[in-house]
């Protein structure tokens, strides 16, 4: 009763004061700058790194160089399909070296014609190791990486050797194995072409990125907003439906998903946890929910010894079967996640790799044989095992006490697990960087490119990029070795999926549960979808 | 008066470098920052160390401290990771800050202190004991509770103001969100001026200004309130501070991207170089907030002399 006199008392006084300033504040007149041109607004969070493409590897950006740029494949919005956009053609003969046309006709916004040579300096500045680039190491199956990039000193070269132009259209890849599905992956952005004003004048290319995709950049103002509107003369067949987006940075989701309620914004791509159990209520048939190519799981620590040993596959698999990933992915979830029952995504399609059930009984909760599985491989190292997340973004608190509590329950002991926060997730990627996790900690893994591939060899290979726990197998690495020269795609799909059974085998991480890309809109948007990458697909929106 | 304020004034030297040497220690203490400028995944280890190198966060910590003092004094705030320079998201979000702190001030001194001086003169009766009540229910209540609280109201149910505030943050925008950020100061201020009053009402020199046959208003505003003002003024003079640091809940909560946005994601990040400037201004504000409440004791009260 006090709590609401004191809001009545509160209100009257921001009446008074509003009143008095005539600001007026009338919440209902969209806020997104006319509706006209069929302009939408969608939040946004303020990118981590600089807005480059090679140097973009989180969603935020990633929104941003999806509008503005198109490489040399797009994968399919619905489907994934890795797709031609400014490739005519891409030819191998042997899955190592690769002769790749361009398009004619197609220009950046600025009017500079996309040459074979866009794609190969873009590709070079990716590369070299003094530009600082996050995602340098896509480029490293190129011949000569070692040589721009080494992994300590100066480099010895500035440009990757096994890239060569040979026309104003065609270019030739050179790459140091053979890699099959090499071409499928340059749909990601690092691989777009670059035009000459990025090089010519790099400052003011940050401060208005110029691009070639369905978009131009308007206005941007760091840190707040960034308009963007459609391109008329773009010359692809996937042209922005719409007038364009104006993207603004929200301090907090929750604050975004209020003003999308208030009728401000129009489309909101990450629904905040606390409010999916509204989100039916508020939006009805504007929410959308749907599987995105992100999969979450427990690794282990494969440089200490006690999850090292012969026997602790048995912990594993038992700590796995003592997870009802079905009771958590229902309560604190509200469905937004699904139970994983293999080491992929469902985005992957069968075709491409994903296979349900590929994990079998020990991705399904079973409290008996659970127990039976952790005594027989010798008990849990040091009597307890200690969950390690971070705790300053997304729920993972919620999640990793929940699993505890199953894994309690399960092996009838209070004790069994805990989780073992970190601070920061700088903190918590140190911590994991320098091998001081002792026991099973939060992987979370969210695909570049839809391939089963990427799936398997960053998280499992032999010091790969994402082998966070420092799993090791040689015939997992052999298999994967294979399929990564077998040029029939089935074939090496199912190479893949064999070195995923040896994952299964040993347990080298427990798979959790594919995660979902969810987004809300206004009802002046139609047409809304996310890629598989849970972004929405901006240019296909149709306002008004 | 001139020798206090240069005496002031280099006092404030030592707790200025102590000040930032605590928070650059504390930053640096959470560790290796560039662990998580890769995402879910371990940065290659040349890119790393390359970015390392470029941060300056391969020298010893003390020599870091020494470059980064060295260049604050240059006017040279660091760059964040994101590429910007620290001094460019200072410029765009202290002006917003400022502005809702000017908001959230004059919340607490118009209606803290209208409120204070009503309930102080009528102590006992039921306007005091309900503003009061009021009072405590403000201070008891947390600040997000009350701000989601009227956002939602507000924004969203009656639609009277938009439920997040535009980049550009103007005062219109920030009434509400002002209202919020004061409402736990505001009712601090409304007590404080009440008990003040109360207990001036009854000393010499009003009863001597009844006496000469002043006109009330006169005698609340020329002696009552004056003198009652001092302990209000060093609340409200360390508030300022307290405001534009501890904006941070109010700021999140109405999408207001000011100091307190910006240090929140600069602790996520672990970046340093935000961290650090921004605190460093915070301090700078502190200390002369603190000198010109010092001062103004001597305006309000003329008995007191500096020398």
């Amino acid at each position: 009763m006090r709590g609401a006199e004191h809001a009545k008392w509160a209100a009257c006084a921001a009446a008074v004061v509003l009143a008095a300033t005539a600001c007026g504040g009338g919440g209902g007149d969209g806020g997104s700058g006319g509706g006209s041109g069929g302009v939408l607004s969608s939040s946004w969070g303020d990118p981590q790194n600089p807005l480059e493409p090679a140097n973009t590897n989180e969603v935020q950006g990633g929104k941003v160089l999806d509008m503005i740029f198109r490489g040399l494949k797009k994968y399919d919005p619905k489907t994934g399909e890795a797709k031609n956009m400014l490739a005519e053609k891409i030819d191998t003969s042997d899955s190592q070296n690769f002769t790749v046309t361009v398009k004619d006709g197609w220009t950046f916004s600025n009017g500079e014609k996309v040459t074979a040579q866009s794609f190969v300096d873009a590709w070079n500045y990716g590369a070299s190791l003094k530009n600082n680039q996050r995602n340098a190491y896509f480029f490293a199956y190129i011949d000569g990486y070692d040589k721009v990039h080494p992994e300590s000193g100066s480099q010895s070269a500035d440009t990757l050797s096994g890239l060569k132009v040979t026309g104003p259209r065609t270019f030739t890849i050179k790459l140091n194995q053979k890699f099959s599905s090499f071409p499928d992956t340059l749909g990601y952005a690092a691989f777009a072409p670059l035009p000459k004003a990025f090089f010519d004048d790099h400052d003011a290319w940050l401060k208005k990125p110029v691009g070639n995709g369905p978009y131009q950049v308007d206005n941007y103002t760091r840190g707040s907003q960034m308009s963007l509107r459609k391109w008329d003369d773009y010359p692809g067949d996937d042209k922005a439906q719409n007038g364009g987006v104006d993207l603004k940075v929200y301090t907090d989701n929750n604050t975004a998903y209020t003003d999308l309620i208030a009728g401000n914004l129009d489309l909101v791509d990450d629904v905040p946890a606390s409010q999916l159990k509204n989100v039916k209520n508020d939006l009805g048939d504007r929410y959308i929910n749907t599987p995105a190519g992100i999969i979450q799981t427990l690794a282990f620590p494969f440089y200490d010894n006690d999850w090292n040993k012969s026997g602790s596959e048995k912990v594993r698999k038992g700590l796995s079967m003592a997870i009802d990933r079905k009771q958590i992915t229902d309560t604190i979830f509200q469905n937004t996640r699904t139970p994983a029952t293999d080491w992929t995504s469902p985005v992957l399609g069968e075709e491409g790799g994903y296979k349900p059930g590929l994990c079998g009984d020990a991705c399904e909760y079973n409290a008996e044989e659970a127990k039976k599985l952790v005594k027989e491989g010798g008990g849990l190292p040091g009597g307890q095992v200690k969950i390690t997340y971070n705790a300053d973004t997304g729920s993972h608190k919620q999640w990793v006490d929940a699993v505890c509590n199953s894994i309690n329950n399960a092996l009838d002991n209070d004790r069994a697990c805990a989780g073992n926060p970190v601070g920061t997730f700088a903190d918590f990627r140190n911590q994991i960087t320098d091998k001081k996790m002792s026991g099973p900690f939060r992987a979370g893994w969210q695909m570049d490119y839809p391939l089963i591939q990427n799936f398997l060899q960053p998280l499992y290979y032999t010091n790969a990029s994402s082998n966070d726990g420092k799993w090791s197998n040689e015939e997992f690495d052999g298999l994967v070795d294979k399929a990564n020269g077998q040029t029939d795609t089935a074939e090496a799909v199912k190479t893949f999926q064999q070195a995923e059974e040896v994952v299964r085998d040993n347990m080298a991480a427990i798979p959790l549960w594919y995660q979902n890309g969810s987004a809300g809109y206004s009802d002046r948007l139609s047409n809304v979808e996310l890629n598989p990458f849970s972004v929405p697909v901006y240019n296909e929106i149709k306002v008004g | 008066m001139g020798r206090y304020v240069v005496r002031r004034l280099l006092q404030m030297i030592p707790v200025f470098i102590g000040a930032t040497l605590l928070i650059f220690l504390m930053v640096n203490v959470m560790g290796d920052p560039i662990a998580g400028l890769c995402g879910d995944r371990e940065c290659d280890p040349a890119t790393a160390a390359q970015l390392r190198h470029e941060f300056g966060l391969d020298q010893p910590v003390w020599q870091q401290y020494a470059t980064y003092m060295g260049n604050v004094f240059t006017g040279d705030f660091g760059t964040a990771f994101n590429g910007q320079p620290v001094t460019e998201l200072m410029g765009t979000a202290f002006p917003v800050t400022i502005r809702l702190t000017i908001v959230a001030i004059l919340f607490e001194i118009v209606v803290g202190i209208i409120l204070g001086v009503v309930t102080g003169l009528r102590r006992g009766r039921p306007v005091d004991t309900g503003v009061l009540l009021l009072t405590l229910v403000v201070i008891s209540v947390p600040t997000f509770v009350t701000g989601l609280l009227l956002q939602l109201l507000l924004g969203v149910k009656w639609g009277w103001i938009d439920p997040a505030v535009s980049s550009e943050a103007a005062f219109g925008e920030l009434i509400v969100p002002g209202l919020v950020l004061a409402s736990v100061s505001l009712a601090y201020v409304t007590r404080l001026t009440r008990t003040s009053i109360a207990e001036n009402r009854r000393s010499d020199y009003v009863r001597t200004a009844i006496a000469k046959g002043l006109p009330r208003h006169r005698v609340i505003t020329r002696h009552l309130l004056r003198n009652s003002l001092i302990p209000v003024v060093t609340f409200i003079g360390t508030d300022i501070g307290a405001l534009m640091g501890g904006a941070i809940v109010t700021e999140r909560i109405f999408n207001i991207h000011g100091v307190g946005y910006q240090l929140y994601q600069g602790i996520l990040r672990q970046n340093t170089q935000t961290v650090v400037g921004f605190v460093t201004v915070l301090v700078l504000v502190f200390l002369v907030a603190n000198l010109v409440v010092d001062l103004l004791y001597a305006v309000l009260d003329p008995r007191i002399r500096y020398a």
